[in-house]
């Protein structure tokens, strides 16, 4: 019925959310005045599963809802796909064994996962999960979400972090910044407002593993040192006892069920239960049920920690290794913060007690810490947060091919961000007019032991004799831990033109064409959610009316004011049910204007009635 | 815009970070001891460095700058690379006197392994032989090994010392032949450091 608004819209500044984009969970968060909030999603759940689904009707499910098509529908469904972002079709053969991911088409740069019918690389794939994830915040926050901060783990390289960024970009979203996911734990936990000191974030997630070091100093949270592995977690625990499980029921049954994708993923639910409640539990039994048989197997907390010893362990030398880059003794560092659902294994807890002789920091949810850190950071980039600053470092060295196959350095790993570099190259042979520089990440002397980032093409240098030419390269690591080149010929004194072939990942016009599509999908989903709105509004005023007519004011209008109303009323009914959200509007707008007079009539009655019952 | 103007306004630049008319960010200086706002000296109070390295930050870092015009975050993280690149060259007393070094005309390049500093000669040769064993499998020679380490390490410490000397002499004088005996012991430290590299991979493997 005729009502006032007010638009509040135009006042407000763009938000940015913090994302936590995880291997097995992803969430967001945004800060509410005072502190990090996460914003659950429509199940109500903080944690949305990082599984994306596509139904037979071709439909898209990302969360809760795909866990379960995880069984039912287990060629339709990928999970763990954070694994293959910036990887190429030859590094992902060891995940192949383990994880269900379907490869379609190879002999590409990048890689394509077949889901049903269709098939999506994976940056695409997290696209899918950004997207459910900006949706739960436009419809907590009563807004459209345009920007976020998006957290990484810290040892991610440069193809994986642009990946990460493409599918920001794909959701429809503007990627702020990429944090490293220990240092958002750090900033979740402020610890900076106590005193100044060191800190030791160990990260053990679903997927990856990160050590960073941090110094705060009034407000400033200054990463001194990271590593880590960007394949390990709590995947590979359950994968452990899933191979186990597997062979186990095999002697005893005769059959062997690991290429059965329904028994496999029922089975690995059961193993990863198992394992949540080790963490409370001094023993639980494993209980599989399938094609009317029954496996049940006691697992006891010593038998589990002696099967895991092995992969905690991998995540100790990286922590020695980083305290060795940060200089730094163990009896150094103040404190540490423990981030990631692995971390609530007893064992790992009393390792890391052990390695760093402190009591690790757990009171905050080892599940959301990132996702709130994130947020922190994104309140930093708005301005809404002014005194704290974060310096992050970069995790891999940058390095360029020289002759012999070796790599000359020229960034350090833990080099605070933004960094830069430059070198100046020439020609090798008369009348040369182009240069081509591989850039390479990592450690290692040989080029075949480095990743492989990018072949940058020097063009259009004037033809000289050999040697003469004089191209000066720029290397500049950007905050986001993104590598971009720029040259300058210094003879001519102009800008050179650089050409960029990634060796791993998207072209920027592929992700276009991803953009693209994805903006008339979301359209879709856009004009879907304002038909929804519009159906609600409808049934308020549809039922207001209806109310109204039984009122005596309704009565006491003129026969043309009663006609008015019935045939809004009808176009209402009528457009109701259609796909037009504008039309829905339309006629709600038109019943409004017809009740007008109506809704008068019944207020001055209202108030005349309550006039009289009052003894002047 | 000319050069010496603010981008932003036009009026006269004076070499600040910020113009002082607009406080707009200007596009920062390239020289670390400019950028710092110190003196060409090889002798730095790094406690001083560490304070201004983190004032700067919070003035400069592209966090600050994600809501203001494209040519300020431009300049914001064209900055931010030069402090962090400036910092790391800084608080290092080696690659502090490389870049005077390389300021004031010296060739400043990769160490050669033939530039064996002749007093080291016999040593170097002894050492070669030892890791060559340890790595055809005789662990006899690690103690031998570890005591060159300590050796090294000791002989690095005082071509330390003698560096520190010479950058005073540099600083109080600012004379050119200090400089070529500062090019002369900092070649002698590179030699040793990768003498101690070299053993400690040894060890560790």
């Amino acid at each position: 019925m005729g009502t006032f608004q007010i638009d509040f819209s135009n006042s407000r500044k763009q938000r940015v959310v913090g994302i936590d984009l995880g291997t097995t969970n992803s969430l967001v968060a945004y800060m509410d005045v005072t502190a990090p909030k996460v914003i659950p999603g429509e199940d109500g759940e903080p944690l949305v599963p990082s599984v994306v689904s596509l139904t037979e009707a071709g439909e898209i499910i990302v969360g809760n809802p795909a866990l379960q098509a995880l069984i039912t529908h287990p060629d339709r469904t990928i999970y763990s796909v954070k694994r293959l972002m910036g990887r190429g079709i030859d590094d992902v053969t060891e995940e192949l064994k383990l994880f269900p991911f379907r490869v379609a088409g190879s002999g590409e740069s990048v890689l394509k996962l077949s889901l049903g019918e269709k098939t999506f690389s994976p940056p695409e794939i997290s696209a899918f999960i950004l997207r459910q994830l900006k949706r739960n915040a436009e419809a907590a926050l009563g807004e459209e979400v345009r920007q976020a901060v998006i957290t990484v783990p810290a040892y991610f390289n440069d193809a994986q972090r642009q990946a990460t960024k493409d599918a920001g970009r794909i959701a429809g979203l503007e990627v702020q910044r990429l944090v490293n996911e220990p240092t958002a734990a750090a900033l979740a936990y402020g610890l900076d407002k106590r005193k100044d000191g060191v800190v030791a974030v160990y990260d053990f997630g679903g997927g990856t593993f990160d050590i960073s070091i941090l110094r705060l100093h009034e407000g400033i949270f200054e990463v001194l040192a990271t590593g880590g592995d960007t394949h390990l977690g709590g995947d590979d625990i359950d994968n452990l006892l899933l191979k186990i499980a597997l062979e186990d029921i095999e002697s005893e049954w005769k059959q062997d069920l690991s290429g059965n994708g329904e028994a496999v993923q029922t089975l690995r639910r059961a193993v990863i239960n198992a394992k949540h409640e080790l963490s409370r539990l001094p023993a639980v039994t494993l209980v599989f049920d399938y094609a009317g048989k029954q496996y049940r197997r006691e697992l006891t907390r010593p038998v589990f920690e002696k099967l895991i010893l092995p992969i905690i362990e991998r995540t100790l030398a990286p922590c020695r290794h980083c305290m060795n880059d940060a200089g730094l003794e163990p009896e150094k560092i103040d404190e540490v913060v423990l981030v990631g659902g692995s971390t609530r294994i007893p064992l790992v807890r009393a390792s890391v007690e052990r390695l760093f002789r402190a009591k690790p920091h757990t009171e905050l949810n080892p599940d959301q810490v990132v996702a709130l850190g994130a947020a922190v950071q994104a309140a930093i980039l708005s301005g809404d947060v002014q005194d704290k600053l974060l310096l992050d470092v970069t995790p891999l060295s940058l390095g360029i091919e020289i002759m012999g196959g070796l790599v000359s350095r020229i960034l350090h790993r833990n080099s605070t961000i933004p960094a830069s570099a430059t070198e100046v190259f020439t020609t090798a042979v008369e009348g040369q007019t182009n240069v081509l520089i591989h850039v390479l990440q990592g450690e290692r002397e040989l080029v075949k032991d480095c990743r492989s980032l990018a072949r940058f093409d020097l063009k259009g240098i004037d033809p000289a004799p050999a040697g003469l030419a004089r191209i000066e390269v720029r290397f500049l690591i950007d905050a986001n831990g993104i590598l971009n080149v720029s040259a300058r010929d210094l003879r001519a004194g102009k800008e050179q033109s650089v050409e960029v072939k990634p060796s791993y990942g998207l072209t920027d016009d592929q992700v276009e064409a991803m953009i693209l599509e994805s903006i008339d999908k979301a359209q879709d989903d856009f004009q879907e959610r304002q038909l929804r709105e519009a159906r609600v509004e409808a049934d308020a005023i549809l039922a207001a009316v209806e109310k109204a007519r039984q009122n005596d004011a309704y009565f006491d209008l003129e026969e043309s004011d009663r006609d008015l109303i019935t045939r809004g009323l009808n176009e209402l009914l009528v457009v109701y049910h259609g796909e037009d959200h504008l039309l829905v509007r339309a006629k709600i707008d038109q019943l409004n204007q017809a009740t007008m007079k109506l809704a008068e009539n019944m207020m001055n009655t209202a108030v005349n009635q309550a006039l009289k019952g009052t003894k002047i | 815009m000319q050069a010496g103007q603010c981008w932003q306004c036009e009026s006269p630049a004076e070499n600040n970070l910020f113009c002082k008319f607009c406080n707009s960010l200007q596009r920062p200086l390239t020289d670390y001891y400019a950028f710092f706002g110190l003196e060409h000296k090889l002798n730095i109070d790094n406690e001083d460095l560490q304070r201004r390295f983190y004032q700067l930050s919070k003035l400069l870092h592209p966090d600050r700058y994600t809501r203001r015009a494209q040519r300020e975050r431009d300049y914001s993280l064209e900055a931010t690379a030069i402090l962090n690149d400036g910092y790391r060259v800084l608080r290092d007393p080696v690659k502090r006197a490389e870049y005077i070094l390389a300021e004031q005309g010296f060739e400043v390049g990769e160490q050669r392994a033939k530039d064996v500093p002749p007093e080291l000669l016999e040593e170097v040769f002894e050492l070669n032989m030892a890791l060559e064993e340890l790595v055809s499998g005789a662990s006899s020679v690690r103690p031998q090994l570890e005591e060159a380490r300590s050796r090294f390490r000791a002989m690095r410490r005082e071509a330390d010392e003698r560096l520190g000397d010479l950058y005073k002499l540099w600083d109080a004088s600012g004379e050119r032949d200090s400089l070529v005996a500062v090019r002369g012991e900092l070649n002698r430290r590179k030699y040793i450091e990768n003498l101690i590299t070299e053993v400690e991979k040894a060890l560790s493997a």
